[in-house]
């Protein structure tokens, strides 16, 4: 089994020879989402179904940018967003196939709006 | 009554005058949540399932679950376990936890189901020496390891490239890092890879910072762990700290999108600091934390106080409190990074008292950042133990034989990685167009105990290369280019090797480190199997001679090389030693290995100076002396007593070569004697001329004054015994029964 990198080349070719080559890039420094599912199976098979679920949402991570990324967990920080927004953004993930993600954010949707952690006075 | 008759008697004031009273102690206020365990407001611990959801949980039903309640009970138990563990008597599940015929994986299945509210209850329960117990049963890793923090105030980077690279020597696998100013974080971590590389592989190194940054850092490969994604026990704190369960959840799959290792951090006292402790005890709050932890799918909690350590030693079992929060990370099947990372009390004693029962028991991590470098360099605020404790770390490990996760590196060693580490960062640095540092700096840093001797430095270069990092897009890739280039083939492989190694993943499971070899030791690839006696980790034969052998070590060959070194031409033996018939004449006896192997007592007077003084004393008082070797015992009494008989004036002075000295009469019993100097290292010149003149004063017939022992309030046996026994070996390799006694030649002496 070959372990590769977020680029798809296999991590044994990132050799210091690429390095002088000068062929290594960002990509191929990130890890590869079937490298997390992987890890994740591993994880529950040693008692931790919840590392595995992690696991298992970076691997969707992988597919967003880095921007993408940090504005989904700003978002999630309370007061950030609207039930609605909330909403709309998992429907978003869903749609672009990051369902685990997706239900991630549609649970914290349904419970702001309880707790009053939703973006001041839009609760419904 | 005037004020000064109403203070405390002396014996008080003094008593207050101990360290120990700067520390603060709380009287336990429920109210303020000031209670380390089983506040009356901890709810009953308690667990609904109704098709297959939780509707109730420690007393609250559904409808009233706050976020936390909420997230813990969606994803956080296993509730094909929770029947079992809940209606398991608290009892019960303690004694299980503690007794070694039941096995860790047994107790994490229980532990899966149970609340935080049991869990809370269950480890309150445990004694000290149980919680120690259950600790060696429970931690995920086998092997023990340890962390490290590696700043300084001026966030230097040839200071934390050496510093690195001790610390990596010294056995850290995990360095953290951390900024007085934000803008130099990139600096830092290139700083502190580049210096972790000159002195060992597959160190794990983290730049603690604002989550943006640190996520940036990760993702260039310049950093590879993250353990400040801090969790509170209460809605409110946690809200107050600007996150949700939701939020934390989604960081923490963040970091692993990215391939970083990353532990969340929690821990006592951090929601009665925000006065949101909600009238809970600290147990409770934190099983919540802990509870959550598992729930987001962290593999593991950095807890047992962190900034709050001394919230919870203020209280009453606060000590106890911590370490089980770390024994209940263990239970949740996580990782523990078990605190011990703040300086918890002014006294050694109470800093001691603090971490000791978990190095004792053995953690993932015994230290969530060990100080690596001194107190005052230290930017997360200083450490339990820092670097004024590595060697009483290194002593402490050897004393219980357990494995600290630290070495003793030889002193030449730590000044050729400083030197390489520093070297190599100045060449990286100036390749990379950061910044351009003198070899006069190289030098400072190289030598440098701390940032205090650096002398002045540039912090704008500083900051203008943390910005060339930032801006320019510096990956790992590029240093490790630098590296290459410059000439550090070796460091350059080792750091794409840990590249490669870090895409495999494996580190990502629960209590991942790198050994030096670059293989995962981690609950999948090194579970701990502690069973009872006789199981579990022990440190491999060539690990414990590591623990053992401290620089300090002594044995009765390094001090025959000392005394050979100290060896004079004088005190040849002259001839057989015959009895005197002067009545002013006085013996000096000597213990067998004089002249021969011992030449420095432990005063580290040479045995000749302190044989001129007492023959100088003898003078003054107008009687002789003649020295004599006794060859057949090493008694001082006997010694003694055998050179007062042989003396013409019946009195004798015996000498040993560790300096010890009595003054002898013929007529008197081997161990009674008539003045007697027991304590070696602290005789000075002045007290052996005056033994040696009192002797001559009872030779006269006089009863001289005696001489007063010097006293000492220092450890005086630690530090000479070890030495008293090779001596006293020195001394009995010349023992022969019978053999005549010597006199030895005084040309020389005077």
């Amino acid at each position: 089994m070959t372990i590769r990198a977020l680029s798809g080349r296999p991590v044994a070719e990132l050799t210091l020879d690429a390095v002088r080559r000068g062929e290594i890039g960002l990509a191929d420094l990130r890890i590869h989402p079937d490298t997390l599912d992987r890890q994740a199976a591993v994880a529950k098979q040693h008692a931790n179904p919840q590392l595995a679920e992690n696991l298992r949402r970076a691997a969707e991570l992988t597919r967003l940018t880095d921007e993408e990324v940090l504005a989904i967990y700003e978002s999630l920080r309370p007061g950030r967003a609207t039930p609605a927004e909330l909403t709309a953004l998992s429907g978003s993930l869903a749609s672009r196939g990051l369902p685990r993600c997706a239900a991630l954010v549609a649970g914290a949707a349904e419970v702001y709006a309880r707790r009053g952690l939703s973006r001041a006075g839009t609760n419904p | 009554m005037t004020a000064q008759d109403r203070r405390p008697v002396g014996r008080v004031r003094f008593m207050d005058a101990q360290r120990v009273n700067l520390d603060g102690f709380a009287v336990e206020d429920v109210e303020l949540g000031l209670i380390a365990m089983r506040s009356p407001n901890d709810p009953e611990p308690g667990l609904v399932i109704r098709d297959g959801q939780v509707t109730e949980m420690d007393g609250v039903p559904e409808d009233q679950f706050d976020s936390l309640d909420t997230y813990i009970a969606r994803h956080g138990l296993d509730l094909e376990a929770a029947p079992e563990a809940m209606a398991l008597p608290d009892v019960q599940f303690a004694r299980r936890l503690v007794s070694p015929d039941v096995p860790r994986s047994e107790i994490v299945r229980l532990s899966a189901g149970a609340t935080p509210a049991k869990l809370a209850r269950v480890l309150a329960l445990l004694r000290p020496a149980e919680l120690g117990q259950a600790m060696t049963k429970m931690r995920a890793r086998r092997t023990p390891s340890n962390q490290a923090h590696v700043t300084n105030r001026l966030d230097d980077p040839l200071l934390l490239a050496a510093d690195s690279a001790t610390a990596a020597a010294f056995g850290f696998r995990e360095i953290e890092t951390t900024v007085p100013v934000l803008a130099d974080a990139p600096s830092n971590a290139v700083a502190c890879l580049v210096g972790a590389a000159a002195a060992a592989q597959g160190v794990l190194i983290q730049c603690s910072v604002e989550e943006a940054l640190e996520l940036e850092l990760g993702m260039r490969g310049l950093t590879s762990y993250a353990e400040t994604i801090s969790l509170y026990g209460t809605e409110q704190v946690f809200t107050d700290g600007d996150d949700t369960p939701w939020s934390k959840a989604f960081l923490t799959s963040a970091y692993a999108s990215r391939g970083m290792k990353m532990r969340v951090s929690s821990g006592a006292g951090a929601e009665v600091l925000m006065a949101g402790a909600e009238r809970k005890s600290m147990l409770y709050l934190e099983a919540r934390c802990v509870a959550l932890a598992r729930a987001i799918g962290a593999q593991g909690v950095q807890n047992g106080g962190i900034d709050g350590a001394s919230v919870a030693a203020s209280v009453p079992c606060g000590l106890r409190e911590l370490m089980a929060e770390n024994l209940m990370v263990m239970m949740r099947n996580l990782e523990s990074c078990s605190g011990n990372d703040a300086l918890m009390s002014e006294s050694d004693m109470r800093r001691t008292s603090r971490t000791l029962p978990i190095v004792l028991a053995g953690s993932d991590f015994m230290f969530s950042g060990f100080g690596s470098i001194q107190r005052y360099d230290n930017m997360f605020g200083p450490s339990n133990f820092n670097a004024e404790d590595i060697d009483d770390f290194l002593a402490m490990q050897r004393d219980w034989g357990v494995d600290g996760g630290l070495r003793t590196v030889p002193a030449d060693r730590i000044g050729e990685l400083r030197w390489e580490a520093a070297q190599m960062c100045r060449a990286v640095y100036q390749h990379l167009g950061l910044a351009d540092f003198t070899e006069d700096q190289v030098e400072l840093a190289v030598d440098a105990a701390g940032s205090k001797d650096l002398g002045e430095t540039d912090t704008l270069a500083v900051v203008g290369a943390a910005h060339a990092i930032r801006d320019g897009g510096i990956t790992v890739v590029d240093v490790v280019a630098a590296l290459d280039e410059l000439g550090y083939e070796a460091q350059a492989e080792a750091i794409m090797d840990m590249t490669r190694a870090r895409l495999a993943g494996d580190y990502l499971q629960t209590s991942a480190i790198f050994d030096e070899q670059l293989r995962v030791l981690s609950l999948v690839t090194d579970p701990n199997d502690y069973a009872g006696p006789g199981t579990g980790f022990e440190p491999a034969p060539e690990r414990q001679a590591e623990i053992d052998a401290i620089r300090q070590a002594r044995g009765v060959e390094d001090l025959r090389a000392e005394q050979a070194a100290a060896a004079v031409p004088l005190l040849a033996a002259a001839a057989a030693a015959p009895p005197g018939q002067d009545p002013r004449e006085v013996i000096i006896g000597v213990s067998p290995a004089v002249g021969r192997d011992v030449w420095r007592c432990l005063s580290g007077l040479a045995v000749t100076d302190v044989l001129a003084e007492l023959l100088a004393g003898l003078e003054e008082e107008g009687c002789t002396g003649r020295v004599v070797r006794f060859n057949d015992t090493v008694d001082l009494g006997r010694i003694g007593l055998a050179a007062a008989r042989l003396a013409g004036s019946g009195i004798g002075i015996g000498l040993q070569g560790k300096g010890t000295a009595l003054i002898h009469r013929r007529d008197l019993a081997p161990l009674a004697n008539l003045e007697l100097y027991s304590v070696a290292p602290a005789v000075t010149p002045e007290l052996y001329r005056l033994l040696g003149a009192n002797a001559a004063r009872h030779a006269k017939g006089g009863t001289p004054d005696p001489a007063r022992n010097p006293y000492t309030d220092e450890a005086i046996e630690a530090r000479y015994h070890t030495t008293v026994i090779a001596l006293m070996a020195l001394e009995r390799a010349w023992v022969k029964p019978g053999a005549p006694a010597e006199e030895l030649s005084l040309e020389g002496l005077r």
